[in-house]
């Protein structure tokens, strides 16, 4: 193998699997240390810069970190990341002078935000102090989009969502509000310099079997649903309430359909459990609440007697995987199950939906109407035209809203300078070494054995009568110090300097992990076998040195399973391995033209 | 990225980071279930770099991979640098870190006493070669069965680097002192008193050290590992005979060792001349990789002609030195009890006036 070229930024970037993972790349384990310091308002800001929304993530991301995290490989369950940040937004301080300062004077540039959901927001929030001038349109009365009319309030408190909606929208952004924009060819002839699109993937999927004209009145999409209630529009269900569907709309379905009058609400899936697409925890949380989900259901139709929904009838399956390795439902032969329902919540997916965008305005779209993007700039074919969240690449989640915006935000800006921007910046990285005395670090590297810390709840029934009761309380400081020490510290970087290392194996005995092997140089392959434990997780790399000057051998290192101890550092005689902290921040709009 | 300057230190102490409980989540069990890291001992208290570590790290590979039962191993130390090692292997084991080159008698004692367990007797060359010597000589005479391992990084490291009588001829310490006087090699002495195994490798290649540690303890008889370990705070520079870079540049193995443990059958065979197995009292067998020099090791006054013709040339002779399986050892001799002294009962430990009779009439 080739010495490892560990001044390439992803190399160390991806060493620190949660960060990695993280669509916007929040620098993790940073946050964490500051949390453990009680350094709540840092902590927060490092999220806010990166994330926007800590206190609304740190309850609501599919936190796409967790199932990353190095303790998961280990140990079992990783670290409580997305509850880490919310403890981040529970305890600071007051942030108000830590924002960005807003520029009086303008600088001359226009941009429209159309939807006021998590990407067009990560676009004002970037663009606003760099002095655009910006107008968000939004067709609901209240700004923040899916988070507002999907996340249920028992999950997200109003007064967390409207908090971190406001450090935005104060920031002087023209909110025309309750205004459907039904014309794109309008709106561009307003003039701006660049239009977002962040509208999401507003059109829910209907499931229209024999009797759905009938049952048309108590048969709803989920998201529209779940939208009518958030804002009040509907107040009661049905006392049987069946939900469609296995994802974490449905999850959100059920347990409001709990709080406004659901008696018997149960969840019904085609699929098997484990195939359910809902957030382990979700499923987790309605079963919590007494939720029936019930697999290997196909539905067949609404039964309907005097003209009125009275239940659901569904087949029996079974799960099959066929001579081609396809996975295949097949009937079990058994009776049909008649399961009596006063409301049907069809949870089976949702669509992008542009009607108001005229076809002739130069925006392509595909053939499953999804606009025509570059998925690293998120231009569309019309060069005015950026498109973010879902409504770029379809369903997906609020973090990846957030990393679409900041992409885009960073588009618009270079447009707007004149610069190329498919040329983009490179992040902004710092490694430096945390040593500060023969046996003095600076962080605090004696990691605990602790399991996962349980987030405490709030008392069930209460929470069930109502709506507004927020399920989760939070970690209290002192469970988030317990947790914030289950951190591995990922970001604290083995550095390896192969002209200072005269082979004393110190390291190679020290490791708890067996991560490190000096051997002859070989090609990745054998080497990943060769090594003195086997390197099987082919995602993760393998650190080579040059070839060492008293055998020639190399040193390999395998970062899977590195717990960033420290010890190889410690131990070392020489300093050939030292610890460094990595510091990786993707560039934002306002370092984009820097150069 | 930022340039750094690396300061060397000037002298690496003990750690003071917790090793952490993970372990790598596929390592493997042994025969008796347990992994390597339940063979570790505490956390080591020697300089970061020390070759012992080395040594403790490939103790506890080769007892993990023999499947050797924790306690029914002893450890056995005398003073000194070398002697804090069986603190770092096998925590679970016997132990005793007794008087400044006294570890012979206190071995030799309990040997005596209870000759069903594994002895492993840690010395150094302050502790053998010098304060030591009488008891290192007495203890190969009488051929007790134990693993002799000496810990030779040619310096006395704990009072701060003078050279010790292992130290070789010219070699220089790291204030500058040159030796003056020709060294004690301790193989050769035990070859020349009778030890029945003898071996020298180096804390750097466990491929060579591992296979010889088990070879040693599946030996019946007294057998003694050298193995260079280096000081890396006292006696680690370009003018020393026991530093990493000499010993990595000039150790040359005789013969190159597989351990084959007795629960594996031996079933391949190889080309002659190429090969030699040697089936050990306990089943178990080393295969030896003959190098070009064609050496024997059965051959006492061969091995002691190669040790010294390499020493001429400034070179290491490394690797199983001499084996001689036919040599009984203290317990044949004397032909002492079966059982462990302290499983006897009362009536083997007092059996009465008339096997005192018996005794007292064979004296008349």
């Amino acid at each position: 193998m080739k010495p490892t070229d560990i001044a390439d930024p992803e190399y160390f970037h991806k060493v620190v699997d949660c960060q990695w993972a993280c669509p916007a790349h929040t620098p993790v384990p940073e946050y964490i240390r500051l949390i453990a310091e009680k350094r709540y308002t840092d902590a927060y800001m490092i999220n806010w810069q990166s994330n926007v929304f800590p206190g609304i993530l740190g309850r609501t991301c599919d936190r796409p970190c967790e199932p990353a995290c190095r303790r998961g490989r280990v140990e079992e369950e990783p670290v409580a990341i997305c509850r880490l940040k919310r403890v981040a937004a529970d305890y600071k301080s007051d942030i108000t002078n830590r924002l960005p300062v807003i520029p009086k004077k303008k600088n001359g540039r226009h941009i429209a935000l159309i939807g006021a959901g998590p990407a067009s927001l990560t676009v004002a929030r970037d663009l606003m102090p760099l002095g655009y001038e910006i107008t968000l349109f939004e067709k609901d009365a209240l700004s923040g989009g899916a988070m507002r009319t999907q996340i249920p309030r028992f999950r997200l408190p109003a007064e967390v969502l409207d908090e971190e909606l406001n450090y935005i929208l104060e920031m002087g952004v023209n909110c025309r509000f309750g205004e459907e924009i039904t014309s794109m060819r309008d709106i561009l002839a307003e003039g701006y310099d660049a239009i977002f699109v962040g509208t999401g993937a507003p059109l829910g999927k209907w499931l229209d079997l024999p009797g759905h004209i009938d049952a048309k009145d108590n048969i709803h999409t989920g998201i529209e649903w779940l939208a009518s209630v958030a804002f009040e529009h509907i107040t009661s269900v049905g006392k049987n309430v069946i939900v469609l569907g296995g994802g974490n709309t449905a999850m959100d379905c059920c347990r409001t359909s709990k709080r406004i009058g659901g008696e018997s609400v149960s969840v019904v899936v085609r699929s098997g459990f484990d195939e359910m697409k809902a957030s382990p925890w979700e499923i987790e949380d309605a079963m919590n609440e007494d939720i029936p989900i019930l697999n290997f259901h196909v539905p067949k139709r609404y039964v309907i007697e005097n003209g009125k929904l009275v239940a659901m009838e569904f087949e029996k399956v079974r799960k099959e995987i066929d001579e081609n390795g396809r996975r295949k439902l097949v009937p079990t032969g058994e009776e049909p199950a008649i399961l009596p329902c006063d409301d049907v919540l069809c949870a089976i997916g949702q669509e992008n939906s542009f009607p108001w965008v005229e076809r002739d305005l130069g925006i392509e779209f595909d053939q499953w109407e999804v606009p025509v993007l570059n998925k690293s700039t998120f231009q569309s074919t019309h060069e005015k035209v950026f498109f973010g969240g879902d409504a770029a690449l379809g369903p997906d989640n609020i973090i990846t809203a957030v990393a679409h915006g900041h992409d885009a935000a960073v588009s618009i800006h270079m447009q707007c300078e004149k610069l190329d921007i498919t040329k983009r910046p490179d992040p902004l990285t710092n490694l430096s070494s945390q040593k500060m005395g023969i046996h003095q670090w600076s962080y605090k590297n004696d990691i605990s054995d602790d399991l996962r810390f349980a987030v405490p709840h709030a008392d069930k029934q209460a929470t069930l009568n109502d709506i507004n009761i927020e399920v989760e309380l939070g970690f209290d400081e002192q469970l988030a110090f317990n947790e914030t020490k289950r951190c591995l510290n990922c970001d604290v970087q083995t550095v390896f300097t192969d002209k200072l290392c005269i082979e004393c194996d110190a390291c190679v005995d020290i490791c708890p992990t067996d991560c490190i092997t000096f051997t002859q140089n070989q090609d990745e392959p054998e080497l990943r076998k060769n090594l003195l434990a086997p390197a099987e997780n082919a995602e993760q790399d393998i650190y080579v040195s040059g070839l060492l000057a008293g055998t020639g051998r190399i040193m390999a290192k395998n970062e899977d399973l590195c717990l960033h101890c420290g010890l190889c550092a410690e131990r070392c005689p020489t300093n050939a391995w030292d610890m460094h902290k990595y510091l990786f921040n993707t560039a934002k709009a306002e370092d984009a033209c820097q150069s | 990225m930022r340039a750094e300057k690396y300061p060397r230190k000037t002298a690496a102490t003990m750690s003071y980071i917790n090793k952490p409980k993970f372990k790598h989540p596929q390592m493997q069990t042994n025969d008796i279930g347990l992994t390597r890291r339940d063979y570790e001992g505490t956390l080591t208290t020697l300089c970061g770099g020390c070759g012992h570590d080395s040594i403790s790290a490939a103790i506890i590979q080769a007892a993990a991979e023999m499947s050797l039962e924790p306690h029914r191993v002893a450890k056995i130390s005398g003073i000194g640098c070398s002697s804090k090692i069986p603190s770092y292997f096998l925590s679970k084991a016997h132990g005793f870190n007794s008087v400044h080159g006294r570890m012979p008698s206190v071995a030799t004692g309990a040997n005596i006493a209870n000759k069903e367990l594994y002895y492993i007797g840690v010395s150094g060359d302050g502790d053998s070669a010098s304060i030591g010597l009488g008891q290192f000589c007495h203890i190969v005479r009488r051929r007790i069965n134990m693993l002799y391992i000496v810990a030779n990084n040619g310096t006395y490291g704990l009072t701060k680097g003078q050279l010790s009588a292992t130290a070789d001829l010219g070699s220089r310490t790291k204030s500058g002192e040159e030796s003056q006087f020709d060294n004690i090699d301790m193989a050769t002495l035990a070859i020349e008193l009778g030890a029945s195994f003898v071996a020298r490798s180096f804390s750097g290649d466990k491929k060579q050290l591992i296979p010889l540690l088990q070879a040693g303890l599946s030996h019946k008889g007294f057998a003694f590992i050298d193995v260079i370990s280096p000081c890396v705070t006292f006696n680690n520079t370009d003018f020393s005979t026991h530093g990493y870079k000499n010993t990595w540049e000039n150790h040359i193995a005789l013969s190159e060792v597989d351990f084959v443990p007795m629960r594996e059958e031996i079933t391949t065979s190889y080309a002659a001349g190429k090969e030699k197995e040697i089936t050990l009292h306990d089943g178990s067998a080393i295969h030896l990789h003959k190098t070009s020099n064609d050496y024997d090791p059965s051959d006492k006054e061969n091995a002691l002609h190669h040790i010294n013709a390499y020493k001429k040339q400034g070179k290491i002779a490394t690797g199983l030195l001499y084996i001689n399986q036919s040599t009984s050892d203290l317990h044949e001799l004397q032909e002492t009890v079966d059982k462990p002294l302290n499983s006897l009962g009362n009536q083997e430990l007092c059996p009465g006036s008339e096997a005192l009779n018996d005794i007292n009439n064979t004296f008349r």
